[in-house]
């Protein structure tokens, strides 16, 4: 029975085991020196499990339901591999530049990648909070990486103290569940809410565990956090919350409100709404008076959890449809334009503040051009992929009879579009002071461009990845 | 009122008093020996459940091991304890407020008590028999058979933790002296000792 388990948990184990022996091994070696190589193995080997996890296809549960492999956690495992995988390429580099190129940080993302592999596989809240302790653990570590920074190490405090509050809140909610459903697995919990109305204590529970979520998903009224630790941690780590992590929350998102609670859908409907709308808005308007570029990508990133959570408002196959595929097209935009951020300095010091970007597309205007048009995919202007991820989860959320909702978004993103704009202003037509230079390693030029050409590619086809999608949400909410 | 009822309100008397004056005192050792005295309580309620590994843990490792390990931490830190109850007054309010929302709507939850139908099945069918299984064996057969997952993870998340708090606190600096044993250990006194012979009246 424990090797049919093992093999459903085989590549979470393998990862594990993975960051285990390179830890041993580059500690009693090269430490710090073999720092390059390491990312680079890591980065390899993460893409090669995407590989495998994305073509092996079979669905189990595994250690008496705690842990599922459905095609929902394949395609979530997928896109975290390879997010986690790109921003390790891209941020090697700027990591060196900045003296931090220590030999933990690559295994410390890999610990961070198990943890939101189980995270999107947990089929039971004990197994979910393990995997989610596992997550936040590595990456308050890499937010307080630059430990001679007081920003970095202030953002690392942060996090964890107001990190601890919401596993407070997600662990008070998920002992409500427990002693009201009598059991912590997710199967159990549907058929306990199932008959009859909602035991309000298992209400009450849910409403504890999504605040919880909400927090590591920085959705208003949880983003308190955010703008501070974006703009406190290392630019490659800022790059990895606003990617990875934030996918494998939503998928856990998921998974709890259609594994769990399924059948009470009307019940958390209106809680996601109100956490969508609120995230929406005040994502755009927040962002305007940001000139610290990595505080308007935290701004961004709240406005952009908003509408992935219009997804899950719809409570429909298709609206986790449209949430799976608006967060992989948000990972891709955020990869690239991240990229482009790690590498902004000047004199050798980096810079992040938006008006250094003064006329940047005079100097280089390749890279502006890619970074125009990352900048509105972002904001959702039509040709570009991420206007398409918008029309779906709008379109998910009218399907509904949500149209307000779908209405709301679309003025917030009008609003958002704003600030985007506005770099592309600085970055065409600004007044022409010392601009910034943009130092890039091979590996974070070809994300840049890479996602750049996606968002203009991909406007064909989405890559195929609408398919993958929908098999997902049809995994997860049958 | 029989011995059991006894032994149970003593000891949730003493848990909820040492609860209560862990917060209000105003010294913080004070506050640890008073949290020390809520462990206690609290493993008697354990024994009187008949949770007695439960109990004894929380006896050694929190009372013993845990607890002391605050009282350390409180004295050896320089910690302003008045600077930080400074801005209590101004808080107060909303922690009141929010205070009392989250007690009306505990009342609510447990006004109501309305389990599901299966949860006490549900819940008594993970523990395994009590008559023949004893705690110890219980708890083992729980955490190393059916939740095996879930202590490997825990594991990991130490692992994590170990690396984060290497990370961050081990620094090597090169401007310090630090013991080099082998350097120690091969010094003999015929290197460490000179012999001068100093001349009067003329020093080294």
């Amino acid at each position: 029975m424990i090797l049919n388990d093992i093999q459903t948990i085989l590549p979470e184990m393998l990862l594990a085991i993975y960051a285990m022996l390179a830890l041993i091994g580059v500690v009693y070696t090269g430490k710090d020196k073999l720092t390059g190589p390491l990312t680079w193995v890591t980065a390899a080997i993460m893409a090669l499990f995407a590989l495998w996890i994305g073509t092996g296809g079979e669905s189990a549960t595994a250690f008496n339901g705690m842990f599922v492999s459905d095609a929902f956690a394949r395609f979530a495992k997928v896109a975290i591999l390879i997010a986690a995988a790109a921003i390790l390429v891209a941020g090697a580099e700027p990591m060196a530049r900045r003296g931090l190129d220590r030999f933990e940080y690559p295994i410390l993302i890999t610990l961070a990648t198990v943890g939101m592999m189980i995270m999107v596989s947990a089929g039971d809240l004990m197994s979910l909070y393990m995997g989610l302790e596992l997550q936040s653990l590595a990456l308050y570590v890499v937010a307080a990486m630059n430990r001679d920074s007081l920003k970095s190490t202030e953002a690392g405090m942060k996090y964890f103290v107001l990190g601890a509050l919401s596993s407070g809140l997600l662990l008070y909610g998920a002992s409500l569940v427990y002693g009201y459903a009598g059991t912590t697995v997710f199967s159990g919990i549907i058929a306990a809410a199932t008959d009859g109305e909602l035991a309000l204590g298992l209400l009450i529970g849910l409403v504890f565990v999504m605040a919880g979520l909400a927090f590591k998903i920085s959705a208003v009224p949880f983003h308190m956090w955010t703008p501070d630790v974006y703009e406190g941690s290392p630019t490659p780590v800022t790059a990895f919350f606003a990617t990875a992590p934030k996918l494998a929350a939503m998928g856990l998102f998921a998974r709890v409100l259609f594994d769990a609670f399924g059948t009470a859908v009307s019940d958390w409907q209106q809680v996601i709404t109100i956490l969508a709308v609120l995230s929406m808005f005040l994502g755009a308007i927040a962002a305007i008076g940001q000139t610290n570029i990595k505080r308007l990508m935290a701004y961004s990133s709240i406005a952009h959890m908003g509408f992935a959570l219009l997804g899950l408002a719809a409570g429909t196959e298709y609206g986790v449809q449209a949430m799976l595929v608006y967060m992989s097209i948000y990972l891709t935009m955020n990869v690239g334009a991240f990229a482009f951020i790690m590498s902004m300095e000047r004199g050798g010091k980096p810079v992040t503040e938006i008006a250094a970007l003064n006329q940047f597309a005079k100097s280089e205007p390749l890279k502006a051009l890619a970074m125009l048009v990352l900048l509105f995919s972002l904001a959702g202007v039509p040709p570009m992929v991420g206007f398409f991820g918008k029309l779906y989860v709008l379109n998910a959320a009218v399907q509904s009879g949500l149209t307000w909702l779908a209405v709301a978004g679309v003025v917030a993103s009008v609003i958002g579009a704003f600030y985007y704009l506005r770099i592309v202003y600085y970055m065409y037509f600004g007044s022409s002071e010392e601009t910034v230079e943009t130092p890039m390693s091979p590996g974070a030029w070809v994300m840049l461009m890479g996602s750049a050409a996606i968002m203009v590619l991909g406007i064909i086809n989405l890559f195929g990845i609408e398919g993958a999608a929908a098999a997902a949400a049809q995994a997860l909410v049958n | 009122m029989s011995v059991a009822d006894f032994a149970f309100y003593a000891f949730a008397l003493t848990t909820l008093v040492g609860g209560l004056f862990t917060v209000v005192s105003r010294n913080p050792v004070h506050s640890v020996l008073w949290l020390i005295t809520a462990f206690i309580g609290a493993t008697g309620l354990f024994v009187l459940l008949g949770a007695e590994f439960i109990a004894m843990l929380l006896m050694i490792v929190y009372v013993g091991a845990v607890a002391v390990l605050f009282l350390f931490v409180v004295m050896m830190l320089d910690v302003d304890f008045a600077e930080l109850k400074a801005g209590m007054a101004k808080y107060l309010p909303i922690a009141l407020l929010v205070g009392v929302v989250l007690l009306m709507q505990m009342g609510m939850i447990f006004g109501t008590w309305q389990v599901s139908d299966g949860a006490e099945a549900a819940r008594a069918a993970v523990t395994p028999p009590m008559a023949e299984v004893e705690n110890t064996a219980a708890l083992g057969m729980l955490i190393y058979d059916d939740y095996i997952l879930l202590f490997q993870l825990a594991g990991l998340i130490l692992l994590v933790a170990m690396i984060g708090a290497i990370t961050l606190t081990l620094r090597h600096r090169k401007d310090i002296k630090r013991q080099n044993v082998m350097a120690q250990m091969h010094r003999d006194p015929a290197k460490a000792l000179e012999m001068v012979d100093v001349k009067p009246g003329q020093g080294l």
